[in-house]
């Protein structure tokens, strides 16, 4: 994949190694990161997608290699589908602004922009599955980040929702120029709207745009020959293995 | 004969007001075996205090802090999951003091009031030691409301955001080990979490915001510390009991009225 060098990235991420617990669980991760994109991490379960993005919203700290973001970078996160406990009272309009205090009217028009403005005085415990990521989504775009990390954004989604919190994503990408970083299983919906696949299962097996990356042996290897079929990524044979002691020596290129 | 009961009065209604918001996080973050295990490591502190020739108030705060402490990091660990280590920790801190309590002659002291509390057992100096913590606490709980607020929501996202996670719930910890040092001598150890969660989890059939639950779980739990403190006082009943009871019957309460009002909601 040629990749001409440039020079406005605004996260990147060099042979960043991140242990967790003592257990390494990824190694020498290149990931560049430029304002308009979106990069999609897949992976099986247990690739390190999520503990990626951690590291790069710092929740995780890089045990090696370096980790570069912009200085002033806003970024907007929504994490795992997550379960509020019923006996917290908590109503949308306080969940938007958990961390960072926002008027009303601000908090209405990010929830415009994921269609969701109906329910900012509703608890949280009463949204739909595919509300409270509408919710969440609004959430991450509340302070007008620079780049948006989603860690699998439709899940507990409907089918025709996932079709629909593609659209949005990429609309806001459209719309407002940030960039997106996103985890995501569902590869058959997520590969047209995105502009860099990076194939995670503990180090990058491949990466770059979607075509190039369906026909890459690594990643027939990691989902099998039936890729472009829905299915096949949920039923996929694990024959591509390697044993963690491997991973410190071993890279893609 | 009056006179008698201020003292309680008094310490019991600034525990209460603390105790409203640092129990409805113990509510929410599904705490209140940890806040149970802390209490129970009460009765070591005591024996310290004596032992020490402290007051007992902060024999019992330097043992539940080193408790807290030292549960934070052991929870770090995965081999031994949460309720089992706070089991063992509960039960052999409340059998070593007990032990300890049996053992040492210089202690001599009423059993069952530090279980279960001795409203007579309160005087002005330990009002003094509830003023002082609850004039700590009160700002503090204030100053870590919203943090701890996120972190109980979602720990990653606080922390995304610039939240100082681990600060932030060992402050938690802290705080609440200084409530369970002055509360008991009027609830006993066996009994401060119920002053937490009761009325914390009572109110929650009224509240639409954390804020309402947490300044109602004061307000009921001031309510029952007096109301309770009223029955022993008048039944010579131990004091603990008197005010658990009493959190107890308006947890049933307002959870009927609630159930009773909006009966088709979930």
């Amino acid at each position: 994949m040629p990749d001409q060098p440039r020079t406005d990235a605004l996260i990147r991420a060099r042979h960043l190694g991140v242990r967790l617990g003592g257990e390494p669980i990824l190694n020498h991760v290149d990931l560049n990161v430029y304002p308009g994109q979106i990069v999609t991490l897949i992976g099986p379960n247990g690739a390190g997608k999520s503990t990626l993005i951690k590291a790069l919203l710092g929740i995780h700290r890089v045990t090696s290699g370096e980790l570069w973001r912009k200085p002033g970078l806003k970024i907007g996160y929504m994490p795992q589908k997550t379960h509020i406990e019923d006996s917290l009272p908590l109503t949308v309009d306080r969940l938007m602004t958990l961390t960072h205090r926002a008027r009303r009217t601000e908090i209405t028009e990010a929830l415009k922009l994921t269609n969701v403005p109906h329910l900012i005085d509703r608890p949280v415990q009463q949204l739909s599955g595919g509300e409270f990521q509408r919710v969440m989504l609004a959430r991450a775009l509340l302070k007008q980040p620079d780049v948006l990390v989603l860690d699998e954004p439709v899940q507990g989604v409907d089918f025709n929702g996932e079709i629909e919190l593609y659209r949005l994503i990429q609309r806001i990408r459209d719309d407002r120029g940030c960039a997106i970083v996103m985890v995501s299983h569902d590869l058959h919906l997520v590969m047209a709207a995105t502009d860099e696949v990076v194939c995670l299962n503990h180090h990058v097996c491949c990466t770059g745009t979607p075509e190039s990356v369906a026909q890459a042996p690594e990643f027939t290897q990691l989902f099998g020959h039936r890729h472009a079929d829905a299915l096949a990524f949920y039923s996929h044979e694990h024959d591509h293995e390697h044993s963690l002691a491997e991973l410190g020596g071993h890279s893609h290129d | 004969m009056i006179e008698l009961l201020w003292p309680a009065l008094l310490a019991g209604t600034g525990i209460a007001l603390i105790a409203g918001p640092l129990g409805s996080f113990m509510v929410w973050r599904r705490m209140a075996y940890f806040g149970d295990t802390m209490a129970h490591s009460g009765l070591l502190g005591v024996t310290l205090g004596v032992v020490l020739n402290i007051h007992l108030t902060l024999g019992i705060a330097l043992v539940t802090t080193t408790l807290a402490l030292l549960l934070f990091v052991l929870q770090r660990q995965r081999r031994v999951p949460p309720d089992t280590l706070l089991g063992i920790l509960s039960h052999s801190a409340l059998a070593i003091g007990m032990l300890v309590l049996a053992f040492s002659d210089s202690v001599r002291m009423d059993l069952g009031g530090l279980l279960f509390g001795d409203l007579l057992a309160v005087n002005p100096q330990d009002v003094l030691w509830v003023a002082l913590v609850t004039a700590v606490a009160l700002p503090l709980i204030l100053l870590i409301w919203r943090p701890l607020l996120a972190i109980t929501v979602h720990e990653d996202l606080a922390r995304a955001e610039g939240i100082a996670t681990e600060r932030i719930r060992i402050l938690y910890l802290v705080l609440i080990a200084l409530v369970i040092a002055v509360a008991m001598k009027i609830v006993g150890i066996l009994l401060i979490t119920a002053l937490m969660i009761i009325p914390a989890a009572g109110v929650r059939w009224l509240s639409n915001t954390p804020e309402q639950m947490a300044i109602g779980a004061s307000v009921l739990g001031m309510a029952s510390v007096w109301l309770g403190l009223a029955v022993s006082w008048y039944s010579n009943a131990p004091s603990g009991p008197a005010i658990v009871v009493t959190a107890t019957v308006a947890f049933v309460v307002l959870m009927g009225v609630s159930q009773a009002k909006r009966p088709a909601r979930s």
